[in-house]
Formats: structure tokens, sequence, C-alpha cells
């Protein structure tokens, strides 16, 4: 690493935002989730997110996630952690996923795939719509079940009958789909398809399969914890 | 912890029960079968188990094919196979195996060198890049076209484990492990028709 980072091995706030841009570049994507903008010019973690309205801790949480492989936040750090940020993160997240990340694979696919006939053409579009459908149920899920149930132990106002442990949802069907999609884009689609265009599908597939990778931890290892212990605290 | 099935091809009784009776006390391996030669019959049995790992006494091949013994028991089954060396053999021959046991190798080392050859095999498994065989390319097409890995085992007449045997060496191979994407690997290399399909 570049740069000594305060007394930890992580991201503290006391480092400058760009600081930590340069250290890991693919948190571009997370500032503007959260919404930080550019323009921050020296600012500060803490400052930029007192600036922007973003508790500071989640931040940090989120995008040593990203980061660091392995990380896993300690219970102090989770206690410190502003679920609202969260959801507020996950919910974005989701929309960037299925407005921007899967459209701008679905253009990507069409430029490698044009050369290829019409059959093959079709059977790889089923096959990335057929995901793609599969991306949104499970958003869905989370949006219309998942986090209302969150709002609704964070108000006290939760129901008997569902708990977050029921949450146990499985993504390995949603990553096993991707890693296909990777593999036939890599090894078997025709000849006569353009390597630079097969070259900006896969930059995409990977930068999409990392990201859902950290967005079910952050799930998984965050929120599903979190709110398992609220629920205790009732 | 599972032990590992082992198929012993060894003419010889006194062998075949030494090396079982070592197994035995020492655990991790299992002899599941003994097959005495390497007709026809034996072919037919070994290629239906699918050992982890065969042991072979070269012996059983006859002197022209001796050379090509391991690439013989290939076209049965993708496992590891050692070598047990019941007579002075030279090395060139004994080099295709993943390993070599000599007649007076200790419990200890044997089973030390059947580790070494599962983990070598293990190696070159995932380095391969290989091609599908023929089965494989007949099953893939029957998991194309939606069939149960039921309906493949009675159309083929093989149990269903070996079904699912093919089946993860497909996806080992190819590297897609959905039906939806073997679908599409299959029409992309032509094993379906596309108007067969639609």
């Amino acid at each position: 690493m570049r740069k000594k980072t305060s007394d930890s091995k992580f991201f503290s706030a006391a480092m400058k935002l760009a600081d930590l841009i340069d250290i890991n570049y693919r948190l571009l994507g997370v500032l503007s989730r959260v919404g930080i903008g550019f323009g921050f010019g020296d600012e500060t973690v803490a400052e930029a997110c007192a600036h922007n309205h973003v508790n500071v801790n989640t931040f940090l949480l989120i995008c040593n996630v990203y980061t660091f492989e392995g990380y896993r936040p300690g219970p102090d750090m989770l206690e410190e952690t502003d679920l609202r940020d969260v959801v507020k993160y996950l919910h974005s997240s989701h929309a960037y996923y299925m407005g921007v990340a899967v459209q701008n694979l679905a253009n990507a696919i069409s430029r490698a795939i044009a050369p290829c006939d019409e059959p093959r053409k079709r059977v790889i579009w089923k096959f990335f719509a057929e995901y793609k459908e599969e991306l949104a149920r499970h958003f869905e899920y989370e949006e219309n079940t998942v986090f209302p149930y969150v709002e609704s132990v964070l108000t006290h106002r939760a129901e008997d009958g569902f708990t977050i442990l029921q949450y146990e949802e499985n993504h390995s069907n949603i990553e096993e789909k991707l890693d296909d999609l990777k593999n036939i884009v890599m090894k078997y689609l025709p000849q006569e398809c353009d390597d630079n265009e097969i070259l900006t599908v896969l930059v995409h597939l990977y930068a999409l399969g990392e990201d859902l990778a950290k967005h079910t931890f952050i799930e998984d290892e965050i929120l599903v914890p979190v709110v398992n212990q609220l629920e205790h605290h009732e | 912890m599972n032990k590992r099935s082992v198929l012993l091809i060894e003419p010889s009784a006194l062998l075949a029960r030494g090396l079982e009776s070592i197994f035995n006390s020492q655990g991790e391996f299992e002899v599941v079968m003994v097959l005495p030669d390497f007709s026809r019959g034996s072919q037919a049995r070994l290629r239906n188990l699918s050992p982890d790992l065969v042991i072979v006494d070269p012996i059983v091949f006859d002197y022209g094919s001796r050379a090509n013994g391991r690439a013989l028991l290939a076209e049965c089954c993708d496992c590891a196979v050692v070598a047990l060396r019941s007579t002075p053999l030279d090395e060139e021959g004994l080099r295709q195996y993943d390993e070599t046991l000599g007649l007076f190798d200790d419990p200890v080392t044997l089973i030390r060198k059947l580790r070494s050859a599962l983990e070598s095999r293990q190696e070159t498994a995932r380095a391969e890049g290989d091609e599908l065989s023929a089965r494989e390319k007949e099953i893939l097409v029957c998991v194309a076209k939606g069939m149960l890995n039921k309906e493949i085992a009675d159309r083929y007449h093989i149990s269903i484990y070996t079904v699912i045997t093919h089946r993860k060496n497909i996806t080992r191979k190819t590297g897609i492990k959905t039906v939806a994407g073997l679908t599409v690997y299959a029409l992309l290399n032509n094993l379906i028709d596309m108007n067969d399909f639609e």
C-alpha cells in the first residue's frame, strides 16, 4: 500500500478522500451510490461524509469490504453502523445494477455478437434475458420484503412472523449464471466475433461479478447480523 | 472422511489380497473391486465404476500394448492410475503412470504414493482443456434438451451415478454449470440443431 493510513491497516476517517480512491479506484462506484459527488477537493473522508450527510462509519465499512479481501467488521464497528445508510446503499446499488451495469453489458454483448447468425444471436440473448430477469426478481424481493422489514424493525413496528434469518436467500444461482455467461463469452463465441468487443463484454462481466459479490457480502455479513441483534433487543 | 475407492487390476491373488489387507488396516483407501485381467468385460466394469484411483499391474497388458497401458485405461476412466511393479519392467514404460508401487514398499510409503498420485492427477485434470468425449457430447445434448438424469440413464442403459459423473466432467471441461448455459454451449458448438431446439 502506498501510504500509511493512521494506525490501522484499513481505511480511516482522517485520510484524504482522494487517497482512498487512489488506493482502490473501484470505490468510485461506491462514492456515487452513497451520494458523494466529485469536486471534493482536499477533504478528508470524515469531512466529505459530513458534507453529504453520510454516516462515516458506514461509509468506511463499505469501502473496507470492497477493498480488503477477508475484511470482517468487528462488533463495535457494527454497532456504530447506521442501518438506514446501509439499506440506502443497497437500494442505490440495485438501481445501478439494473439501470446502468446490466444495460452496459447488454450493449456490449449486442456489439460483440453482431456478426453471428440470427439463431445464435437468439440463443445468447435468451440466456442473457433469463439472467437479467432472475437478477431483477432477486432485487425486487429485497426491495419489497426485506428492506421494508428492516425499516419496521428500526421503528419498532415489526410484526411477528418474519425474521431476518428467513432472508437466507440463495445467491448461488445468480452467480452461476453470470459465471456461465463469462465462460460462454470468453471461450465459445464463434470465430467471426470481434476480439475487442468480446474484451469489453468481459470487462463489464468481471466488474459486475465482483461488485455483486461485495453486495452479497454486505447483505449477509452486515445487514443480517445487525438486524438480527436488533430483533433480540425488541 | 470418505474412503477413496481403489480399483485393483492384478492377476496374482496373493498380491491383491496383500494390498487389500494393507489398505484395510491403514484406512483412507478401500479396494472396491479386483479385476484379474484387462479383458473387455473388465473394461466395462471399470467404466461403470469410475473409482478415485486405479492400481494396475502392467503385466496384464500384452507386450505390444504395454507402452500404451495408461492410454488404454484412460479410455475407460478419468482418474489417477498407479502401476504395481510385480516383475522387472523398464523405467520408460513406468513413466506414463502417476506413481509406481514396489513390492517392498512399506505401508506408509504405499499410502503416501497413492496420495501424491491423486494430487498430481487433480492438477493435470485442472490444467487440461480436454475435449468432450463422444459419450459426454451425447449426454450434453440430452441435458440441453431438458432430459432428467433418470431419463438419460435409461436411454443409454447406464446407472444414474454414471450420468452424474459424466455431467460433472462436462462441467469441469466446459466450465459451464447451469442447464441453460449448457444449452447455449451445445447450440454454439453445433451439437444440437437450432431448429430442433426451438
